[in-house]
């Protein structure tokens, strides 16, 4: 099969490496070849960041470049706007409603662009946008945005039964969090 | 079993499987996983080290005693481990020994970067570079066997690339490794000139054996393409980005070990093919050996030594770039890293901000201090620059420097090299005011212990060094402990202690609000009808305050209540929410 890549964005501490370390674990049991690449240091300090995942028959780069990926995940509104360029044709961006200010917003030194899913819309890219957060919130815990984002992800692929998915997630949260985590699985799968 | 592992990771597996009983690192991005998965093996001894320099002679003693050792550290930490390196060339090695170290391309987390291949040819030792996780776990085993059959240490170099992309692994066991035997044997371990010199020729005996390992290793390969208009030579990620745009194309050279380099193989790749062509991250190592050789490749001219590598860079010279996606009009605020909410620093650097003092920076998370708006930094270098550079901006200058200038380091920078710096502030007596930033925690790389944490790299207590009584202990009289959520306490001491005639230390202490232990207050609320808009409160560069509406808003998932803002808030509209 041709390689396909995944980006998840947002800003640091969200819990994308939650998010990627799922996706890694799915893809494993159907005996892809994967490459995930992740950011840590000083970029995880509330900083804009990017996870790849890629898988195919075989997988040489780690990471995505422009015009390259099959589906971006987005934690956060302007992150996902940040990136549009990656997508390749017939691409789709799966997007968290929430906004985060950036420092030079915070600092007036720049402002939150306005009504970005009509933009990037208008601009030709296949969004698909929903409260993760609120839903999230729902589920017992603000942190769960990264797993309500995959079980919205995981309509998209149809490869994957939901029972594979959540054998994925118990593999990589904690059991004490499992049931938490289950809920926000389902809420975002159908929300 | 087949698994996926970080690069980092997958070279820590290497380790259990080769027998290494012995690692001691100093943490730093891309390199600190590797130390941290080798302490889950009980099978190994795994430490942080206060510094890259006692982790490498940790690891050569280690060594000497008969073990196979490692000591692992990101491409600045190497300069830091520069001495030992050079002379480790020389005596060689008892149990087989790897240094790792980890390039940062593209400076993800790094204040600079340094190709560290020139140090492999430098010290005129060994460098292995893998180019995913299965050749991370291959790579550390075969480092070993290099190691003690040429009697060397081995250099391992990673990348940001390939230490943080997890791929497919298949793991194996860990074989009994008998511990050699120590023998005392000076003129191999005693390096004074005479044995120096007698060592000297070994080592250029050493390179020329290596090179000749080199031609025939498995790990140099020449993958066959159909087209011969042109072969590429790559290693590391650079190979995986041409295999990514050409696939099977053109022939390709890989290398795994980056020195000493084949001459013939390389030779006899160029005459298979019209053109050769080097790919390669940073500086042009194996373009400059092809010339050596006499050969004439296309390297820097194409691809540059700034910046890490991409596919879509490689295609665009060797292949064809795929369209890019639709890109909005809109001008898209960048999103820099910043201090945390919560955070200790932030106090702190308010008040030196506010007072308009001149601060030597260090290296840790309060580097990001020189973020506007706080802004508070002048000068970030090296790890212990700051304490060391104060000394020299104060000494013999302007004697009034001494009283708005100080130096701020992290607990962890000064165990790692600022206490050196404070030794000759407090010998040659310069009046400088050093602020020790104890968040009781190497923040950074994500949460190590230190040598001031009481706490070691297994999870076990150990000796705490109190800082208070080792900066007494150099002859620093004027010692201060200051909580930096309290901006009252914070700007009195600081003031004092610079209008002080002598040297002095402050240490700001509060532990990393990302520490699990750590306890957050609720979110703090705002009381709209007292908010006058005066935006005191946006002057700390808090993440979790905004005033987009006119009025400030506080973003719960963010505020950890620590207060800070609502000590500057002059009309009492920020405070704690009422109890129910």
């Amino acid at each position: 099969m041709e390689t396909k890549n995944i980006m998840i964005v947002g800003v640091g501490g969200q819990g994308s490496l939650l998010a990627s370390k799922l996706l890694g674990r799915l893809l494993l049991t159907k005996g892809h070849d994967i490459k995930v690449s992740e950011v840590h240091g000083m970029s995880q300090r509330g900083g804009s960041v990017v996870t790849y995942v890629r898988f195919g028959d075989k997988v040489y780069s780690p990471v995505i470049d422009k015009g390259e990926a099959d589906f971006i995940v987005s934690f956060e509104l302007l992150e996902a706007a940040r990136w549009t360029e990656y997508l390749k044709p017939g691409g789709k961006i799966v997007v968290n409603t929430q906004k985060i200010n950036p420092m030079p917003v915070i600092t007036g030194a720049a402002a939150y662009p306005q009504e970005l899913v009509d933009k990037m819309q208008a601009a030709g890219v296949d969004v698909d946008a929903f409260d993760a957060l609120g839903l999230a919130e729902q589920a017992g815990s603000s942190k769960a945005v990264n797993i309500v984002l995959m079980g919205h992800l995981s309509n998209y692929f149809t490869d994957f039964t939901e029972e594979e998915w959540l054998t994925a997630l118990e593999q990589s949260v904690p059991a004490k969090f499992l049931e938490l985590n289950r809920r926000a699985f389902s809420l975002g799968r159908n929300g | 079993m087949k698994t996926l592992m970080l690069g980092n990771e997958a070279v820590a597996r290497g380790l259990y499987e080769a027998g290494c009983s012995f690692v001691s690192s100093y943490p730093g991005t891309p390199s600190t996983e590797i130390t941290e998965a080798a302490a889950k093996y009980p099978e190994i001894y795994a430490e942080w080290a206060p510094n890259e320099k006692v982790a490498t002679e940790a690891a050569f003693g280690a060594s000497l005693s008969g073990r196979r050792s490692f000591c692992g550290m990101k491409h600045v930490g190497l300069n830091v481990a520069a001495d030992p390196l050079f002379t480790l060339s020389y005596t060689g090695i008892n149990g087989g020994m790897i240094i790792g170290v980890a390039d940062d391309a593209g400076m993800h987390s790094s204040q600079n970067e340094q190709d560290s291949r020139h140090y492999a040819k430098a010290s005129k030792i060994p460098m292995l570079e893998p180019a995913d996780s299965a050749e991370a776990l291959a790579f550390t085993k075969l480092a070993y066997e290099l190691s003690e059959r040429f009697d060397t240490p081995v250099l391992l170099k990673m990348c940001t690339r390939v230490s943080h992309s997890q791929s497919v692994v298949e793991t194996g066991e860990r074989p009994e490794t008998p511990v050699k035997p120590y023998v005392k044997d000076g003129g191999k371990y005693i390096m004074m000139p005479g044995n120096a010199k007698r060592r000297h020729p070994v080592v250029e005996q050493r390179t020329a054996d290596l090179t000749a390992w080199a031609e025939t290793a498995e790990i140099n390969r020449v993958e066959p393409g159909a087209d011969k208009s042109m072969g590429i030579i790559a290693s590391s990620t650079s190979y995986q980005y041409v295999k990514e745009v050409c696939g099977d194309k053109y022939p390709v050279l890989k290398l795994g070990m980056i020195w000493p380099m084949p001459e013939k193989k390389i030779r006899d790749f160029a005459a298979s093919v019209d053109k050769l062509v080097v790919v390669e991250e940073l500086d042009g190592f194996i373009e400059e050996h092809c010339r050596n050789l006499g050969l004439d490749p296309a390297g820097k001219e194409l691809f540059s030594c700034i910046d890490e590598l991409s596919q879509n860079q490689v295609a665009e010279k060797l292949g064809a770039v795929p369209d890019a996606g639709a890109k909005l009009e809109e001008a898209i605020p960048a999103r820099p890293p910043v201090m945390c909410a919560g955070c200790p620093h932030r106090g702190l650097f308010y008040t030196l901000a506010k007072n308009k003092i001149t601060v030597l920076g260090d290296i840790g998370c309060y580097t990001l201090g020189a973020v506007p708006p706080l802004a508070a930094i002048d000068s970030t270098l090296c790890m212990g620059a700051s304490v060391s550079g104060l000394h020299g901006f104060l000494k013999g200058g302007d004697p009034e420097a001494a009283h708005k200038t100080v130096a701020v380091i992290g607990d962890s920078t000064f165990m790692h090299s600022g206490i050196t710096g404070l030794v000759n502030i407090a010998y040659n007596e310069s009046n400088a005011t050093v602020i020790i930033l104890d968040n009781s925690i190497t923040g950074m790389t994500g949460h190590q212990q230190n040598p001031t944490t009481g706490m070691n790299l297994k999870g076990d207590p150990c000796t705490k060094i109190d800082l208070e009584t080792l900066c007494r202990a150099v002859g620093i009289n004027r010692v201060r402990v200051v909580d930096p959520y309290d901006l009252e306490a914070c700007d009195k001491v600081i003031k004092e202690e610079l209008a002080a005639d002598e040297a002095s230390v402050i240490i700001a202490r509060r532990p990393c609000a990302l520490l699990k232990y750590v306890k957050h207050n609720k979110p703090l609320v705002v009381d709209a009808t007292k908010c006058m808009s005066c935006k005191m409160c946006m002057k700390i560069g808090c993440p979790a305050i905004s005033m987009t509406s006119g009025k400030a808003e506080i973003d719960n998932t963010l505020c950890t209540g620590c207060g800070v803002c609502e000590q500057l808030c002059k009309f009492d509209a920020l405070h704690a929410p009422k109890e129910d």
